[in-house]
């Protein structure tokens, strides 16, 4: 493989990136030092305590954070140099995001929910419906499109979510605890969607305090303070 | 392009009554200026209608400084009928007859009430119905010789808007301060609140019961020729500077023309225009603050949902314009509201204003004022949203991403 096709492959690369929050006298280390490198079609799940700095890092490769220190790539572009504007179509375009708490837009339907981020993108409105309603139908809600996200349950919720971050065909979907706020059962459902597109080939990476969760990824970071302490491969 | 609209709409509908009440001053400034246009305009037409009754090329000279004191009020030095007789030699005047006009106590079916009285010189009244055009709804116009009789205006003769009760028609009998007059006839309806209310009666009557001798209230003067009005006025005053000598500049006499009285009276309604005007600009930018409170308050609440937003994509622009146009929404609800309670409360005012002045304006619906109640609405509201949409739209994304 050459080195370029290398480089293409790698999603994500994270080279030597510290977030550091200056307080007084205080500094704490966030994300103290991290590498990583995220090839196309991985699943890599990121463990760690309270306060290891797992969301941090998911912020920053979702490039929703900026970093103190080092440079992130995302699908090959040092993205230090972007402007925030173009920061914001960069993670609207690559990236989908999945929250613990699912954060979908209370006073819209599930329709319009998962249109938004094709909204900021500027897909037409014909194309938006269309999209919508195929992503809905995918997870399972095509038979809830006009329902706003109050009437649903937490896992259809979640679902939404999920369709939500499909919606302009990201390379990378983000999930930081998705199953934190299901029970087993419900949280299984949603797991088995994101394994399910990992195998259509999105790249996926996953926080999650559940080793039974974190199994079903081929790779798990553990992290501990601001650091990666070790990395585990699934034996296959 | 994202449908900012909708989205702020449906925003809206789920805002609780609180934020709803942000809107009362807006709602109250909007009301404000739109029943004061609508009702303003009626009165001007109104009053318009008020002067209009009488003929364009009528003077009106009375003594004192001010022109529009009460009818009979106590004024300085009199005019006299001599006056009046100077006055119609000159050769810009047609004719110049002298009006006495006094308050009394009419009475009928044994109600009380006051009202006004004008005085017909015999012999002249053909040439005074003619300048006032002046003709009977029923039963005839008072003639030379019918001393103890009077004409009333429209007014006075129907039950609803006579304050006596019980409807007067001619051959009836009438008490003007006490004495005992015969009503030989209703005028036609002036739309004229003054002429409308008044009783008619002969110079020799009115003087056997105010005693007013030779003095006179008012001398209305015809004028030559319509073209002949200022010069006719320059004449007029001229002449009364010498009878009454007084000098240029310290008139003690007013002759004023039909057009300059509107002119005075329209200033007068144009000055309280701008005193509500005032007020309704002070009550809408203390909604404007409401707005930039509630829109502040809405930008903390909403701040998960902000941070979801950039999450998926949204750019700082695409924030701002989602608070800015609901704020204008806002605004614009508060003009709808008040444009609808403005525009009835100007028409019932109008309504009001006619049964009062026994005028008969219609109000009309000004489109092009309501376009931009509307149009000035949704702009205070979306200005008052700047500040709050700009605070939104420079939210760290992760830091509102925490709520
Ligand atoms: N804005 C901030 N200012 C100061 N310190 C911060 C800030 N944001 C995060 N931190 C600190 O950075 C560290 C990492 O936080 P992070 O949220 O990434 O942890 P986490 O691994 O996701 O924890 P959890 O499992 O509880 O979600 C924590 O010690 C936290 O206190
Ligand atoms: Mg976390």
């Amino acid at each position: 493989m050459k080195k370029e096709d290398k480089h293409k492959s790698e999603v994500i690369n994270l080279n030597a990136v510290k977030k550091y929050y200056y307080m007084g006298d205080n500094v704490v280390k966030a994300v103290d030092g991290i590498n990583l490198r995220v090839k196309k079609g991985d699943f890599i799940a990121v463990m760690g305590p309270s306060g290891s700095g797992k969301s941090t890092v998911m912020n920053l490769i979702g490039n929703l954070d900026v970093p103190t220190h080092g440079d992130i790539y995302l699908g090959g572009e040092n993205t230090s140099y972007f402007s925030e504007s173009d920061l914001a179509e960069l993670r609207g375009k690559r990236v989908g995001f999945i929250f613990q708490q699912f954060n979908l837009i209370p006073n819209l339907t599930v329709k319009e929910n998962v249109m938004l981020p094709m909204d900021f993108q500027g897909v037409s409105k014909q194309e938006r419906e269309e999209i919508a309603r195929e992503l809905l139908s995918k997870v399972g809600l095509g038979d809830r499109i006009d329902f706003y996200p109050n009437q649903l349950s937490g896992g259809q919720q979640q679902r939404v979510a999920i369709a939500r971050s499909l919606a302009n065909d990201p390379d990378v979907i983000l999930a930081d605890e998705p199953t934190g706020n299901l029970d087993t059962k419900t949280g299984e459902k949603v797991i088995s969607f994101l394994k399910a597109l990992n195998k259509e080939g999105k790249t996926v990476i996953i926080v999650t305090h559940d080793l039974y969760v974190a199994k079903h990824a081929k790779v798990i970071y553990w992290l501990k303070d601001g650091k990666v302490e070790k990395k585990t491969r699934k034996r296959k | 392009m994202v449908n900012y609209f909708l989205f702020s709409f449906k925003n809206l509908k789920k805002r609780g009554i609180r934020s709803w009440l942000t809107l009362l001053g807006i709602f109250i400034g909007i009301t404000t200026v739109i029943a004061l246009i609508t009702l303003g305009s009626g009165l001007k037409a109104a009053v318009n209608a008020q002067f209009g009754v009488s003929s364009t090329q009528v003077i009106t000279v009375q003594a004192g400084g001010l022109a529009y004191g009460a009818p009979g009020s106590v004024v300085v030095t009199p005019l006299t009928k001599q006056d009046a007789e100077a006055i119609e030699k000159l050769s810009s005047v047609n004719i110049a007859i002298p009006r006495n006009i006094e308050s009394g106590k009419l009475e009928y079916n044994d109600i009380v009430a006051f009202g006004y009285a004008v005085s017909i010189i015999e012999g002249r009244e053909k040439e005074i119905y003619k300048l006032l055009d002046v003709e009977t709804e029923k039963g005839s116009l008072l003639r030379s010789g019918d001393r103890g009789k009077v004409m009333l205006g429209y007014n006075l003769m129907k039950e609803e808007t006579n304050p006596f009760g019980k409807e007067i028609v001619p051959g009836k009998k009438v008490l003007v301060n006490e004495q005992k007059f015969e009503v030989v006839g209703i005028l036609e309806r002036q739309g004229s609140f003054i002429l409308d209310n008044v009783v008619w009666m002969l110079d020799s009557d009115l003087n056997d019961l105010f005693d007013y001798g030779d003095d006179v209230g008012l001398i209305a003067v015809e004028v030559k020729d319509k073209d002949l009005m200022d010069k006719a006025k320059e004449d007029i005053e001229k002449l009364l500077r010498k009878r009454r000598d007084v000098k240029v500049g310290e008139e003690d006499f007013e002759v004023s023309t039909p057009e300059a009285a509107l002119e005075q009276v329209n200033s007068v309604l144009n000055a309280i225009q701008i005193f509500i005007v005032i007020i309704a600009s002070i009550s809408i930018l203390v909604g404007a603050i409401g707005i930039i409170n509630t829109m502040t308050t809405s930008v903390l609440e909403r701040k998960k949902e902000i941070g979801t937003m950039k999450a998926i994509g949204a750019r700082n622009k695409h924030i701002f314009f989602f608070f800015f146009v609901e704020s204008g929404l806002m605004g614009l609800v508060g003009g709808m509201i008040g444009i609808i309670i403005g525009t009835a409360m100007g028409f019932a005012g109008i309504s009001a204003l006619n049964s009062f002045l026994g005028s008969t304006t219609t109000p009309d619906i000004d489109v092009v004022l309501i376009f931009f109640a509307l149009l000035g609405s949704f702009i205070v509201g979306a200005a008052a949203g700047i500040i709050p949409a700009m605070r939104a739209a420079k939210q760290n994304p992760v830091e509102a991403l925490r709520g």
